[in-house]
Protein backbone atom coordinates (compact mmCIF):
# COMPACT_ATOMS: atom_id res chain seq x y z
CA UNK A 1 0.00 0.00 0.00
CA UNK A 2 1.58 3.65 -1.18
CA UNK A 3 1.76 6.38 1.04
CA UNK A 4 -0.74 8.48 -1.24
CA UNK A 5 -3.17 5.50 -0.95
CA UNK A 6 -3.42 5.61 3.04
CA UNK A 7 -3.55 9.31 3.26
CA UNK A 8 -6.27 9.21 0.73
CA UNK A 9 -8.03 6.47 2.87
CA UNK A 10 -7.20 8.70 6.16
CA UNK A 11 -9.09 11.60 4.62
CA UNK A 12 -11.88 8.80 3.30
CA UNK A 13 -12.06 8.04 6.73
CA UNK A 14 -12.58 11.81 8.37
CA UNK A 15 -15.33 12.57 5.98
CA UNK A 16 -17.58 9.44 6.36
CA UNK A 17 -16.97 10.27 10.01
CA UNK A 18 -18.35 13.39 9.56
CA UNK A 19 -21.78 12.42 8.07
CA UNK A 20 -20.53 11.94 3.94
CA UNK A 21 -21.70 8.49 3.64
CA UNK A 22 -20.65 8.28 -0.22
CA UNK A 23 -16.93 8.72 1.09
CA UNK A 24 -17.12 5.63 2.81
CA UNK A 25 -17.87 4.16 -0.88
CA UNK A 26 -14.40 5.17 -1.58
CA UNK A 27 -13.09 3.19 1.04
CA UNK A 28 -15.12 0.14 -0.23
CA UNK A 29 -14.60 0.00 -4.21
CA UNK A 30 -10.35 0.72 -2.79
CA UNK A 31 -10.51 -2.57 -0.60
CA UNK A 32 -13.39 -5.04 -1.33
CA UNK A 33 -11.28 -7.47 -3.77
CA UNK A 34 -8.30 -7.66 -1.59
CA UNK A 35 -10.80 -8.95 1.72
CA UNK A 36 -12.45 -11.26 -1.43
CA UNK A 37 -9.51 -13.08 -1.68
CA UNK A 38 -8.50 -13.95 1.93
CA UNK A 39 -12.61 -14.80 2.48
CA UNK A 40 -13.20 -17.07 -0.81
CA UNK A 41 -9.84 -18.99 0.69
CA UNK A 42 -11.55 -19.29 4.11
CA UNK A 43 -14.97 -20.15 3.24
CA UNK A 44 -14.28 -22.05 -0.44
CA UNK A 45 -17.43 -20.62 -1.61
CA UNK A 46 -17.90 -17.76 -3.99
CA UNK A 47 -21.54 -16.88 -2.49
CA UNK A 48 -20.40 -16.73 1.25
CA UNK A 49 -17.09 -14.95 0.36
CA UNK A 50 -19.16 -12.31 -0.67
CA UNK A 51 -21.11 -12.00 2.14
CA UNK A 52 -18.37 -11.76 4.54
CA UNK A 53 -16.83 -9.00 2.73
CA UNK A 54 -20.06 -7.03 3.02
CA UNK A 55 -20.12 -7.78 6.44
CA UNK A 56 -17.17 -6.74 6.99
CA UNK A 57 -17.37 -3.48 5.72
CA UNK A 58 -20.97 -3.15 7.61
CA UNK A 59 -18.96 -3.80 10.84
CA UNK A 60 -16.03 -1.37 9.71
CA UNK A 61 -18.33 1.64 8.63
CA UNK A 62 -20.25 0.67 12.42
CA UNK A 63 -17.08 0.75 14.58
CA UNK A 64 -15.46 3.22 12.33
CA UNK A 65 -14.67 5.51 15.20
CA UNK A 66 -12.46 2.98 17.21
CA UNK A 67 -10.14 2.86 13.63
CA UNK A 68 -9.03 6.97 14.20
CA UNK A 69 -5.58 6.57 14.16
CA UNK A 70 -5.13 3.09 13.64
CA UNK A 71 -2.16 1.31 11.06
CA UNK A 72 -4.26 1.54 7.87
CA UNK A 73 -7.98 1.23 6.63
CA UNK A 74 -7.33 -2.09 4.49
CA UNK A 75 -5.36 -4.13 7.37
CA UNK A 76 -8.21 -3.18 9.40
CA UNK A 77 -11.15 -3.98 7.81
CA UNK A 78 -9.16 -7.28 6.96
CA UNK A 79 -8.55 -8.25 10.29
CA UNK A 80 -12.39 -7.72 11.09
CA UNK A 81 -13.13 -9.83 7.90
CA UNK A 82 -10.91 -12.17 9.09
CA UNK A 83 -12.46 -12.68 12.67
CA UNK A 84 -16.23 -12.62 11.14
CA UNK A 85 -14.64 -15.51 8.42
CA UNK A 86 -13.09 -17.81 11.60
CA UNK A 87 -16.64 -17.34 13.04
CA UNK A 88 -18.58 -18.47 10.43
CA UNK A 89 -16.69 -21.25 9.24
CA UNK A 90 -16.33 -22.74 12.96
CA UNK A 91 -20.00 -21.78 13.02
CA UNK A 92 -20.20 -24.42 10.06
CA UNK A 93 -18.03 -26.87 11.68
CA UNK A 94 -20.44 -27.21 14.70
CA UNK A 95 -23.22 -27.38 12.44
CA UNK A 96 -21.37 -30.00 9.79
CA UNK A 97 -20.71 -32.18 13.05
CA UNK A 98 -24.05 -32.07 13.96
CA UNK A 99 -25.37 -33.39 10.90
CA UNK A 100 -23.02 -36.13 10.39
CA UNK A 101 -23.63 -37.57 14.09
CA UNK A 102 -27.15 -37.52 13.24
CA UNK A 103 -26.64 -39.75 9.96
CA UNK A 104 -23.56 -41.85 10.60
CA UNK A 105 -22.62 -44.22 13.24
CA UNK A 106 -18.93 -43.88 13.75
CA UNK A 107 -18.82 -40.58 13.03
CA UNK A 108 -15.89 -39.80 15.59
CA UNK A 109 -13.43 -41.58 13.78
CA UNK A 110 -14.08 -40.44 10.21
CA UNK A 111 -14.58 -37.06 11.16
CA UNK A 112 -10.77 -36.96 12.77
CA UNK A 113 -9.56 -38.63 9.32
CA UNK A 114 -8.61 -36.13 7.09
CA UNK A 115 -8.62 -38.07 3.87
CA UNK A 116 -12.02 -39.91 4.64
CA UNK A 117 -13.15 -35.63 5.15
CA UNK A 118 -11.25 -34.93 1.58
CA UNK A 119 -13.08 -38.03 -0.12
CA UNK A 120 -16.50 -36.72 1.00
CA UNK A 121 -15.80 -33.29 -0.38
CA UNK A 122 -13.83 -34.37 -3.58
CA UNK A 123 -15.53 -32.71 -6.41
CA UNK A 124 -17.06 -34.51 -9.37
CA UNK A 125 -14.90 -35.19 -12.33
CA UNK A 126 -16.71 -32.83 -14.27
CA UNK A 127 -16.57 -29.85 -12.08
CA UNK A 128 -12.50 -30.24 -11.99
CA UNK A 129 -12.30 -30.22 -15.68
CA UNK A 130 -14.35 -27.24 -15.88
CA UNK A 131 -12.63 -24.93 -13.19
CA UNK A 132 -9.15 -26.65 -13.41
CA UNK A 133 -8.32 -29.41 -11.18
CA UNK A 134 -5.63 -27.64 -9.37
CA UNK A 135 -7.90 -24.46 -7.59
CA UNK A 136 -10.72 -27.15 -6.84
CA UNK A 137 -8.18 -29.72 -5.08
CA UNK A 138 -6.71 -26.43 -2.95
CA UNK A 139 -10.29 -25.55 -2.08
CA UNK A 140 -11.08 -29.39 -1.32
CA UNK A 141 -7.34 -29.87 0.69
CA UNK A 142 -8.33 -26.76 3.24
CA UNK A 143 -11.74 -27.81 3.57
CA UNK A 144 -9.81 -30.85 6.10
CA UNK A 145 -8.60 -28.00 8.02
CA UNK A 146 -9.77 -26.67 11.41
CA UNK A 147 -11.03 -23.68 11.50
CA UNK A 148 -7.97 -22.06 13.11
CA UNK A 149 -5.82 -23.97 11.08
CA UNK A 150 -7.64 -22.37 7.74
CA UNK A 151 -7.22 -19.18 8.67
CA UNK A 152 -3.62 -19.37 10.12
CA UNK A 153 -2.63 -20.47 6.97
CA UNK A 154 -4.94 -17.90 4.59
CA UNK A 155 -3.38 -14.99 6.32
CA UNK A 156 0.20 -16.96 6.72
CA UNK A 157 0.90 -17.56 2.98
CA UNK A 158 -1.53 -15.74 0.90
CA UNK A 159 -1.92 -12.58 2.58
CA UNK A 160 1.61 -12.53 3.64
CA UNK A 161 0.12 -11.94 7.31
CA UNK A 162 3.22 -11.90 10.50
CA UNK A 163 2.40 -14.15 13.14
CA UNK A 164 1.40 -11.31 15.47
CA UNK A 165 -1.49 -10.35 13.38
CA UNK A 166 -2.67 -13.75 12.73
CA UNK A 167 -2.07 -14.59 16.71
CA UNK A 168 -4.71 -11.73 17.37
CA UNK A 169 -6.91 -13.27 15.08
CA UNK A 170 -7.20 -16.43 16.58
CA UNK A 171 -6.66 -15.07 20.24
CA UNK A 172 -3.56 -17.35 20.35
CA UNK A 173 -0.55 -16.95 21.80
CA UNK A 174 3.00 -16.46 18.91
CA UNK A 175 4.02 -19.57 19.68
CA UNK A 176 0.78 -21.83 19.57
CA UNK A 177 -0.01 -19.94 16.30
CA UNK A 178 3.56 -20.85 14.58
CA UNK A 179 2.08 -24.49 15.28
CA UNK A 180 -1.19 -24.08 13.84
CA UNK A 181 0.37 -22.87 10.71
CA UNK A 182 3.02 -25.75 10.69
CA UNK A 183 0.19 -28.54 11.17
CA UNK A 184 -1.92 -26.78 8.77
CA UNK A 185 0.89 -26.74 5.61
CA UNK A 186 1.35 -30.30 7.17
CA UNK A 187 -2.43 -31.56 6.64
CA UNK A 188 -2.44 -29.45 2.96
CA UNK A 189 1.06 -31.78 2.25
CA UNK A 190 -1.24 -34.98 2.82
CA UNK A 191 -4.01 -33.54 1.39
CA UNK A 192 -2.42 -32.88 -1.95
CA UNK A 193 0.27 -34.99 -1.72
CA UNK A 194 -1.43 -37.78 -4.07
CA UNK A 195 -2.31 -34.86 -6.80
CA UNK A 196 1.32 -33.78 -6.93
CA UNK A 197 2.66 -37.32 -6.45
CA UNK A 198 3.20 -37.94 -10.10
CA UNK A 199 5.47 -34.83 -10.34
CA UNK A 200 7.52 -35.86 -7.10
CA UNK A 201 10.91 -38.00 -5.99
CA UNK A 202 9.98 -40.82 -3.85
CA UNK A 203 11.86 -40.20 -0.74
CA UNK A 204 13.96 -42.39 1.37
CA UNK A 205 12.78 -43.21 5.32
CA UNK A 206 15.91 -44.41 6.86
CA UNK A 207 17.56 -42.18 8.97
CA UNK B 1 23.79 -36.95 10.74
CA UNK B 2 20.72 -36.07 12.11
CA UNK B 3 17.99 -35.70 9.54
CA UNK B 4 15.84 -32.51 10.12
CA UNK B 5 11.69 -33.32 10.72
CA UNK B 6 8.96 -31.77 8.66
CA UNK B 7 8.72 -29.47 11.41
CA UNK B 8 12.16 -27.61 11.14
CA UNK B 9 11.97 -27.61 7.31
CA UNK B 10 8.95 -25.52 7.27
CA UNK B 11 10.01 -23.31 9.52
CA UNK B 12 13.26 -22.62 7.84
CA UNK B 13 11.54 -22.52 5.08
CA UNK B 14 9.53 -19.23 6.60
CA UNK B 15 12.67 -17.86 7.86
CA UNK B 16 11.83 -18.86 11.95
CA UNK B 17 14.54 -20.92 12.84
CA UNK B 18 17.69 -20.03 14.89
CA UNK B 19 19.14 -22.81 12.86
CA UNK B 20 19.21 -21.63 9.91
CA UNK B 21 22.95 -22.00 8.92
CA UNK B 22 23.00 -25.61 10.68
CA UNK B 23 20.00 -26.46 8.36
CA UNK B 24 20.85 -25.20 5.73
CA UNK B 25 24.48 -26.68 5.94
CA UNK B 26 22.69 -30.27 6.58
CA UNK B 27 20.31 -29.32 3.32
CA UNK B 28 23.66 -28.82 1.07
CA UNK B 29 24.71 -32.36 2.41
CA UNK B 30 21.73 -34.25 2.99
CA UNK B 31 19.88 -35.68 -0.06
CA UNK B 32 17.09 -36.79 1.95
CA UNK B 33 16.13 -34.14 3.40
CA UNK B 34 16.84 -31.97 0.19
CA UNK B 35 14.48 -34.17 -1.01
CA UNK B 36 12.13 -33.72 2.17
CA UNK B 37 12.55 -30.19 1.19
CA UNK B 38 11.71 -30.14 -1.87
CA UNK B 39 7.98 -32.08 -1.58
CA UNK B 40 7.07 -29.14 0.62
CA UNK B 41 7.97 -26.86 -1.84
CA UNK B 42 5.54 -28.50 -3.86
CA UNK B 43 3.31 -27.77 -1.67
CA UNK B 44 4.08 -23.93 -1.57
CA UNK B 45 3.94 -24.28 -5.37
CA UNK B 46 0.79 -25.29 -5.81
CA UNK B 47 -0.86 -23.30 -2.97
CA UNK B 48 1.14 -20.29 -4.16
CA UNK B 49 -0.66 -21.18 -7.89
CA UNK B 50 -4.17 -21.98 -6.80
CA UNK B 51 -6.11 -18.85 -7.93
CA UNK B 52 -9.05 -17.79 -6.50
CA UNK B 53 -12.09 -17.06 -9.28
CA UNK B 54 -12.53 -14.14 -10.45
CA UNK B 55 -15.34 -12.31 -8.96
CA UNK B 56 -16.18 -10.20 -11.95
CA UNK B 57 -15.98 -6.55 -12.87
CA UNK B 58 -19.19 -5.15 -11.48
CA UNK B 59 -17.84 -6.79 -8.00
CA UNK B 60 -16.74 -3.62 -6.08
CA UNK B 61 -19.76 -1.60 -7.48
CA UNK B 62 -21.97 -4.65 -5.84
CA UNK B 63 -20.44 -4.79 -3.05
CA UNK B 64 -21.07 -1.05 -2.46
CA UNK B 65 -24.89 -1.53 -3.03
CA UNK B 66 -25.56 -4.29 -0.44
CA UNK B 67 -23.32 -2.49 2.04
CA UNK B 68 -25.09 1.15 1.28
CA UNK B 69 -28.40 -0.71 1.73
CA UNK B 70 -27.30 -2.03 5.52
CA UNK B 71 -25.61 1.37 6.03
CA UNK B 72 -29.23 3.71 6.49
CA UNK B 73 -29.68 2.69 9.78
CA UNK B 74 -26.54 1.33 11.28
CA UNK B 75 -25.82 2.86 14.07
CA UNK B 76 -23.70 0.30 16.82
CA UNK B 77 -27.44 -1.38 18.57
CA UNK B 78 -26.67 -4.01 21.48
CA UNK B 79 -29.15 -6.27 19.72
CA UNK B 80 -27.59 -5.41 15.95
CA UNK B 81 -26.09 -8.70 15.88
CA UNK B 82 -28.84 -11.04 16.94
CA UNK B 83 -30.80 -10.36 13.42
CA UNK B 84 -28.18 -12.82 11.73
CA UNK B 85 -29.67 -16.40 10.91
CA UNK B 86 -27.12 -18.23 12.29
CA UNK B 87 -27.81 -16.23 16.01
CA UNK B 88 -31.90 -16.99 15.54
CA UNK B 89 -31.68 -20.48 17.40
CA UNK B 90 -30.55 -18.39 20.79
CA UNK B 91 -32.65 -15.36 20.07
CA UNK B 92 -35.78 -17.98 20.01
CA UNK B 93 -34.56 -19.22 23.73
CA UNK B 94 -34.35 -15.22 24.66
CA UNK B 95 -37.67 -14.66 22.95
CA UNK B 96 -39.35 -17.14 25.08
CA UNK B 97 -37.98 -15.74 28.01
CA UNK B 98 -39.58 -12.27 27.77
CA UNK B 99 -42.58 -14.00 27.11
CA UNK B 100 -42.07 -15.68 30.14
CA UNK B 101 -40.93 -12.72 32.36
CA UNK B 102 -44.21 -10.51 30.33
CA UNK B 103 -46.29 -12.59 31.63
CA UNK B 104 -44.88 -13.15 35.18
CA UNK B 105 -45.04 -9.19 35.39
CA UNK B 106 -49.29 -8.87 34.54
CA UNK B 107 -49.60 -11.83 36.82
CA UNK B 108 -47.91 -9.63 39.30
CA UNK B 109 -49.37 -6.66 38.35
CA UNK B 110 -46.51 -4.23 38.18
CA UNK B 111 -46.79 -3.43 34.39
CA UNK B 112 -48.76 -0.22 34.36
CA UNK B 113 -48.89 1.94 31.61
CA UNK B 114 -46.66 4.74 33.13
CA UNK B 115 -43.66 2.02 34.05
CA UNK B 116 -43.70 0.51 30.68
CA UNK B 117 -40.62 1.48 29.28
CA UNK B 118 -38.95 1.53 32.70
CA UNK B 119 -40.18 -2.23 33.09
CA UNK B 120 -39.29 -2.64 29.48
CA UNK B 121 -35.38 -2.11 30.27
CA UNK B 122 -35.83 -4.37 33.38
CA UNK B 123 -37.17 -7.26 31.75
CA UNK B 124 -34.26 -7.00 29.32
CA UNK B 125 -31.67 -6.94 31.76
CA UNK B 126 -33.59 -9.79 33.41
CA UNK B 127 -33.94 -12.07 30.42
CA UNK B 128 -29.91 -11.44 29.57
CA UNK B 129 -28.91 -12.28 33.15
CA UNK B 130 -30.35 -15.29 32.79
CA UNK B 131 -29.54 -15.90 29.26
CA UNK B 132 -25.49 -14.75 30.11
CA UNK B 133 -25.87 -17.15 33.68
CA UNK B 134 -27.12 -20.18 31.26
CA UNK B 135 -24.09 -19.42 28.72
CA UNK B 136 -21.12 -19.37 32.18
CA UNK B 137 -23.10 -22.80 33.38
CA UNK B 138 -22.19 -24.67 30.02
CA UNK B 139 -18.52 -22.86 29.95
CA UNK B 140 -18.11 -24.01 33.82
CA UNK B 141 -19.19 -27.59 32.17
CA UNK B 142 -16.27 -27.55 29.86
CA UNK B 143 -13.82 -25.62 32.47
CA UNK B 144 -14.76 -28.28 34.38
CA UNK B 145 -14.20 -31.46 31.82
CA UNK B 146 -10.47 -30.05 31.09
CA UNK B 147 -10.00 -29.48 35.01
CA UNK B 148 -11.24 -32.97 35.76
CA UNK B 149 -9.74 -34.96 33.25
CA UNK B 150 -7.54 -38.00 34.05
CA UNK B 151 -4.54 -39.52 32.46
CA UNK B 152 -3.41 -42.91 32.14
CA UNK B 153 0.14 -43.80 33.00
CA UNK B 154 1.96 -44.33 29.91
CA UNK B 155 -1.14 -43.07 27.66
CA UNK B 156 0.28 -41.30 24.10
CA UNK B 157 -2.41 -39.21 23.15
CA UNK B 158 -5.76 -37.31 24.66
CA UNK B 159 -8.16 -36.83 22.30
CA UNK B 160 -10.06 -33.89 23.38
CA UNK B 161 -12.45 -33.30 20.05
CA UNK B 162 -15.80 -33.63 22.20
CA UNK B 163 -14.43 -30.75 24.78
CA UNK B 164 -13.36 -28.35 21.72
CA UNK B 165 -16.55 -28.91 20.08
CA UNK B 166 -18.44 -27.48 23.23
CA UNK B 167 -15.87 -24.68 23.40
CA UNK B 168 -16.47 -23.90 19.41
CA UNK B 169 -20.03 -23.92 19.98
CA UNK B 170 -19.49 -21.54 23.40
CA UNK B 171 -17.32 -19.11 21.55
CA UNK B 172 -19.54 -17.38 19.45
CA UNK B 173 -22.38 -16.24 21.93
CA UNK B 174 -19.14 -15.49 24.38
CA UNK B 175 -18.23 -12.77 22.00
CA UNK B 176 -21.98 -11.39 21.43
CA UNK B 177 -22.41 -11.52 25.44
CA UNK B 178 -18.90 -9.93 25.73
CA UNK B 179 -20.00 -7.00 23.40
CA UNK B 180 -22.84 -6.47 24.95
CA UNK B 181 -21.09 -6.29 28.72
CA UNK B 182 -18.99 -3.56 27.03
CA UNK B 183 -22.12 -1.50 25.01
CA UNK B 184 -23.38 -1.57 28.68
CA UNK B 185 -20.73 -0.66 30.69
CA UNK B 186 -20.68 -3.92 33.02
CA UNK B 187 -16.37 -3.69 32.74
CA UNK B 188 -16.03 -6.80 35.52
CA UNK B 189 -18.23 -8.73 33.10
CA UNK B 190 -16.90 -7.91 30.01
CA UNK B 191 -13.36 -8.65 31.58
CA UNK B 192 -14.21 -12.27 32.89
CA UNK B 193 -16.14 -13.05 29.14
CA UNK B 194 -12.91 -11.71 27.50
CA UNK B 195 -11.18 -13.73 29.72
CA UNK B 196 -13.44 -17.44 29.14
CA UNK B 197 -12.99 -16.18 25.46
CA UNK B 198 -9.57 -16.48 25.42
CA UNK B 199 -9.40 -19.87 27.38
CA UNK B 200 -12.27 -21.07 24.99
CA UNK B 201 -10.16 -20.10 22.25
CA UNK B 202 -7.20 -21.73 23.19
CA UNK B 203 -9.07 -25.15 23.53
CA UNK B 204 -11.24 -25.03 20.29
CA UNK B 205 -7.42 -23.90 18.17
CA UNK B 206 -5.55 -26.89 20.23
CA UNK B 207 -4.96 -29.91 18.27
CA UNK B 208 -7.62 -32.89 18.62
CA UNK B 209 -5.01 -35.10 19.77
CA UNK B 210 -2.38 -33.68 22.32
CA UNK B 211 0.60 -35.61 24.12
CA UNK B 212 -0.28 -35.53 28.22
CA UNK B 213 2.22 -33.04 27.69
CA UNK B 214 0.53 -30.81 25.60
CA UNK B 215 -3.03 -31.36 27.48
CA UNK B 216 -1.08 -30.30 30.73
CA UNK B 217 0.53 -27.02 29.41
CA UNK B 218 -3.47 -26.12 28.09
CA UNK B 219 -4.78 -27.05 31.54
CA UNK B 220 -2.21 -25.18 33.65
CA UNK B 221 -2.47 -21.80 31.73
CA UNK B 222 -6.31 -22.21 32.16
CA UNK B 223 -5.75 -23.07 35.78
CA UNK B 224 -3.15 -20.06 36.37
CA UNK B 225 -6.27 -17.68 35.65
CA UNK B 226 -8.42 -18.49 37.98
CA UNK B 227 -11.19 -18.40 35.26
CA UNK B 228 -12.80 -21.39 37.03
CA UNK B 229 -13.29 -19.44 39.94
CA UNK B 230 -13.95 -16.33 38.51
CA UNK B 231 -17.00 -17.50 36.18
CA UNK B 232 -18.39 -19.50 39.28
CA UNK B 233 -18.09 -15.84 41.25
CA UNK B 234 -20.10 -14.04 38.27
CA UNK B 235 -22.93 -16.99 37.40
CA UNK B 236 -23.32 -16.18 41.39
CA UNK B 237 -23.46 -12.59 41.19
CA UNK B 238 -26.15 -12.88 37.99
CA UNK B 239 -27.98 -15.29 40.37
CA UNK B 240 -28.34 -13.33 43.28
CA UNK B 241 -29.38 -10.19 40.31
CA UNK B 242 -32.05 -12.85 39.30
CA UNK B 243 -33.61 -13.49 42.77
CA UNK B 244 -33.41 -9.73 43.60
CA UNK B 245 -33.74 -7.55 40.23
CA UNK B 246 -33.43 -4.34 42.35
CA UNK B 247 -29.79 -5.37 43.41
CA UNK B 248 -26.86 -3.48 42.36
CA UNK B 249 -25.35 -4.83 39.31
CA UNK B 250 -22.17 -2.66 39.10
CA UNK B 251 -19.91 -4.43 41.50
CA UNK B 252 -19.48 -7.61 42.05
CA UNK B 253 -17.50 -10.09 44.29
CA UNK B 254 -14.67 -11.05 41.03
CA UNK B 255 -13.93 -7.25 40.66
CA UNK B 256 -13.60 -7.31 44.88
CA UNK B 257 -11.39 -10.42 44.45
CA UNK B 258 -8.98 -9.07 42.24
CA UNK B 259 -8.55 -6.15 44.48
CA UNK B 260 -7.90 -8.00 46.98
CA UNK B 261 -5.32 -10.32 44.94
CA UNK B 262 -3.75 -6.87 43.77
Amino acid sequence: MTEAVEVSDAIAVERTLAGDRDAYRVLVERHSRMVYGMAYRMTGDAHEAEEVVQEAFVRGYQKLRQFAGQANFGTWVYRIAANYAIDRIRQRKVQESRMTTASRPDEEALELDPVSNLRDRAPSPERLAESGQLAERMRAALETLSPAERTAIVMRHWDGCGIEEIAAVLRSNSNATKNTVFRAVQKLRRALEPFLEGKAHVIGTEG
Amino acid sequence: MRHRTEEELIAYRYGETKEREAIAAHLRECAQCRAEMEQIEKVYTAMSAAAVPEPGEEFERRVWQKVALRLEDSKPKWWAGLLEPRRLALVGAVAALVLLAFYLGRKTGTVGPVLEQAEAGKVRERVLVVAVGEHLGRSEMVLMELENAQTRENQKTVNIAATQRRAEDLVEENRLYRETALETGDQVMAKTLDELERALLDIANSPEEVTPAQFEVIRKRIEAQGLLFKVRVVKHGLEERKASPNAKPAENQAGATERKKA
